[in-house]
């Protein structure tokens, strides 16, 4: 152990590793409700380079590694499972090249979602990229490889399609380049490659460490505006949501529901956020997403909430700070979410059946619905809060959180960034010939099993 | 439930029918104005009441204070013409509820009433409102609101116990028999609509108008006057209470505010578009607006003056865009006494 931790303070110095119980006592766990699972050792490296040595040590000494950017998936998927150490993306967080004219940036994986912002928004005022609802110290890597999505994912779809490329340490030490990045000086796609960012995207980092990525960047326009269209039957949300996003305007559809504030109760709210260059083309939006939903208009069974600019603020934000706020409604900080990845058509069920769950085992709940692409899929979430302090109510939430799993897979949708328990669901429900591709994949990229083990297992 | 007071003679007999007739918003001429009229005082649907954007004019034109107004509200509710679609009522409705979080407070005069608009108490300070109790929040908000939104029933249900709260929690035990109404609608509820649907006011609504109008004359030296052009944006509810516009010219002279004579005022005034979106027709409050503030422009104005805090809400940004800038009456005539302003 303790020759393990020298190798690691000989590769990216001594304030950059730990085996100290107060730092494996943190890298343990995570906000949600996953048991706590310790490292050995933390290890914080700052190159690629440094990132390749580790694993080579890792690979010698059959030692697993799990790699972590903001530990915020809420699921526990950075709690080494089997000890050993907790690879921390953090001080790789350098943005390396905004491209412009090909609106893309290239940027270490550990580049957190409020730097990014920040930057673009002070070096690069006329894009921005697709921020997800997460705290701004999620990571880029993190999030894209999980299939994330965002503020621009009705315009853009999940942010893994929002990946031009990427360059990666293989479990066995050996670093590669995914997409155009790896026969060009430019990050510019995927195509028309052979496309293996596959074989790291939803893995859950049990495929190797991504350590640069290529995202895509869009308009940041100096005028936004957001509709919240409000309509009191689920049944009708698939249609609705269909034709608000079909009309290619929206940069992000987002449904909520929540029994708070008491006016919210029993509606459903569809947040529909868009911008533009001037005023005129601002209107011209605004009024090519009412016609689309003019006949429910017309029977007068939802309409846009008359809100005044000043009251649209706060929906306008990006991050949403209201599940951060939810988040801690309990206090105490516990907070996890099914993100349910469905068909839109399956709304008004998930809607119902979320409902009894979080009513009957009395959880704090909010739910909505992030809408993709052009209402191709949604991801629905169930979030419940818990007190991480009481017990009884971490075992409340994590009882609803295994029942609104379950009854996601039996409806046809499927977990994000699913817990490990639900993995375990998701696969007795995958075709054995998918499962048994994605262990022989595995077994060729980790010989040694090093990474993340106990995700994605049977 | 309480009746409205209307007449139907009075209408039955009507010769011009202004209420429709001098409509901004839907087009009759006399002969379609009274067939129209005629089904809505029979109670038969009428497109008046789909088109009818709640801007509360007709109670104005009615020469005979017949309370058109009312009683197209009545008629949309009997008939289910909802205005506004109908899970956007039912969310404000459930939004403005009482909240039972009233507590008995002992208040001395003057005693304004914010009503449900509690976060502008800031704007209750300075010399004109030394010393004054400040109340508000949703267990005092006069619910005239629900006019535009076909709901005279909640106003029927809500109203007594507001005027019950008032009394109870604050006036009564207080021995205060005078409420300052902050803003127009409360003045228009107690004083115009309660009496037009049978609920009593035990107690004296005076308007913020009247009140800033005394209050300046008694700090008349102390003044240094605006010298600027002003456009006042009426509210829909002064439809309600017209003999009150004297006090906005009053208040204009004391602090040296210019009034110049625009297209949309008075009785011609235009309402900020607000409801009108409520009502799902966002390209008509676009023209009505750009109506609106192209007129204030066209006569040079500097400022535009607000009582109703959502016709400020609504319309701020857009005077702003154009030059002027938008505040509530009361801050402007704290800037004529060299206060500055909250707003
Ligand atoms: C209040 C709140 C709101 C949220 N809203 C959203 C939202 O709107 N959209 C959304 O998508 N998510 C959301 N999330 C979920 C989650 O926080 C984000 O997806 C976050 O971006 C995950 O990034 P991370 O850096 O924290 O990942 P981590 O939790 O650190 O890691 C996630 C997974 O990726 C692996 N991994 C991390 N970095 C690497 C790497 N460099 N190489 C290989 N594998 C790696 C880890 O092993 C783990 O399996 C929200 C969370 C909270 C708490």
């Amino acid at each position: 152990m303790e020759e393990i931790y020298r190798e690691l303070v000989k590769i990216v110095g001594e304030r950059f590793v730990s085996n100290q119980p107060e730092e494996r006592f943190l890298y343990s766990r995570d906000p949600g409700t996953m048991e706590p699972h310790a490292p050995d050792w933390v290890v914080m490296p700052n190159t690629t380079e440094e990132v390749q040595k580790i694993v080579r040590l890792a690979n010698r000494q059959k030692i697993p590694l799990v790699p972590m950017g903001g530990g915020l998936v809420l699921s526990g998927l950075s709690r080494p499972l089997q000890g050993g150490m907790v690879l921390d993306m953090k001080r790789m967080n350098r943005i390396l090249e905004v491209n412009e004219a090909s609106s893309y940036v290239v940027v270490e994986a550990g580049a957190s979602q409020g730097m990014l912002q920040a930057y673009l928004k002070k070096h690069h005022p006329r894009l921005k990229h697709s921020i997800p609802d997460a705290p701004p110290i999620a990571t880029i890597g993190g999030n894209v490889l999980i299939h994330g999505s965002g503020h621009l994912s009705a315009a853009g779809g999940f942010h893994s399609e929002m990946l031009n490329g990427l360059e990666v340490v293989l479990p066995t030490g050996e670093v590669a380049r995914i997409g155009s990045c790896s026969a060009s000086p430019y990050w510019f796609s995927r195509s028309p490659l052979p496309d293996l960012a596959g074989l790291f995207l939803g893995w859950h980092g049990t495929t190797g460490v991504v350590t640069k990525l290529a995202i895509k960047l869009f308009p940041a326009r100096p005028w936004n505006d957001v509709g919240i269209f409000v309509i009191e039957d689920p049944e009708l949300a698939p249609d609705i949501i269909r034709r608000l996003a079909r009309v290619q305007v929206a940069e992000d559809i987002l449904a909520w529901m929540s029994p708070k504030p008491d006016w919210a109760k029993g509606f459903q709210m569809i947040n529909i956020a868009y911008g533009a260059e001037t005023k005129a083309e601002l209107t011209l939006k605004r009024d090519l997403i009412r016609e689309s939903v003019r006949p429910y208009l017309e029977r007068k069974v939802g309409g846009f909430m008359p809100l005044p600019p000043d009251m649209k603020v706060r929906f306008l934000e990006a991050p949403q700070s209201t599940l951060a706020v939810f988040a801690d409604v309990n206090k105490g900080g516990g907070f996890e979410y099914v993100g349910a990845i469905m068909p839109v058509e399956l709304f008004a069920p998930a809607f119902r059946k979320g409902l009894e769950i979080a009513e009957s085992r009395k959880v704090p709940y909010s739910l909505g619905a992030r809408i993709v692409g052009l209402a191709h899929c949604m991801m629905f979430f169930y979030a419940y809060a818990f007190n991480r302090a009481d017990q009884a109510d971490v075992r409340r939430a994590q009882t609803a959180l295994e029942d609104t799993n379950a009854m996601v897979l039996e409806m046809g949708g499927i977990p994000w960034k699913a817990e490990t328990p639900a993995q375990k669901q998701i696969i007795k429900k995958m075709d054995p010939n998918t499962f048994a591709l994605m262990n022989r994949l595995r077994a060729v990229l980790d010989p040694q099993g090093i990474m993340n083990p106990g995700n994605w297992e049977a | 439930m309480s009746e409205l007071k209307y007449d139907q003679k009075i209408c039955t007999k009507c010769e011009k029918i202004d209420c429709l007739t001098r409509c901004q918003h839907i087009a009759l001429d006399l002969e379609e104005a009274r067939q129209e009229w005629m089904k809505i005082l029979a109670g038969r649907d009428s497109r008046v009441l789909h088109e009818c954007l709640t801007c509360y004019a007709c109670e104005e034109y009615c020469p005979y204070h017949n309370h058109p107004f009312y009683l197209i509200v009545d008629r949309q509710e009997e008939l289910s013409a909802w205005p506004v679609p109908v899970p956007l009522t039912k969310q404000q409705i459930a939004m403005m509820a009482p909240k039972g979080q009233i507590v008995a407070q002992k208040v001395s005069a003057p005693v304004i009433n914010l009503c449900s608009f509690p976060m502008l108490a800031g704007s209750i300070q300075g010399k004109l409102f030394a010393g004054a109790s400040i109340i508000g929040g949703n267990d005092l908000f006069c619910n005239i609101m629900w006019l535009h939104f076909a709901k005279n029933s909640v106003i029927r249900e809500r109203l007594p116990k507001v005027i019950n709260n008032l009394m109870d929690y604050y006036l009564k035990v207080s021995g205060v028999d005078e409420l300052i109404c902050f803003h127009d609608e409360c003045f228009g509820t107690y004083t115009q609509l309660a009496p037009a649907f049978g609920i009593e006011v035990p107690f004296k609504p005076i308007h913020l108008f009247e009140y800033l109008t005394k209050k300046l004359t008694e700090l008349k030296k102390e003044i240094r006057p605006i010298n600027a052009k002003v456009a006042y944006q009426r509210p829909c509810s002064n439809r309600l209470v017209p003999e009150t516009q004297h006090w906005v010219d009053e208040i204009f002279k004391l602090i040296g505010a210019i009034r110049p004579a625009r297209e949309y005022e008075g009785e011609n005034a235009l309402c900020c578009g607000m409801v009108v979106q409520a009502a799902q027709r966002d390209d008509r409050a676009d023209a009505i607006q750009k109506r609106n503030l192209d007129d204030m422009a066209a006569v040079g104005a500097r400022y535009c003056v607000f009582n109703c805090p959502m016709c400020f809400m609504t319309l701020k940004g857009m005077v702003a865009e154009r030059g002027m800038t938008p505040i509530l009456i009361s801050d402007l005539c704290r800037i004529a006494l060299g206060e500055g302003f909250w707003g």
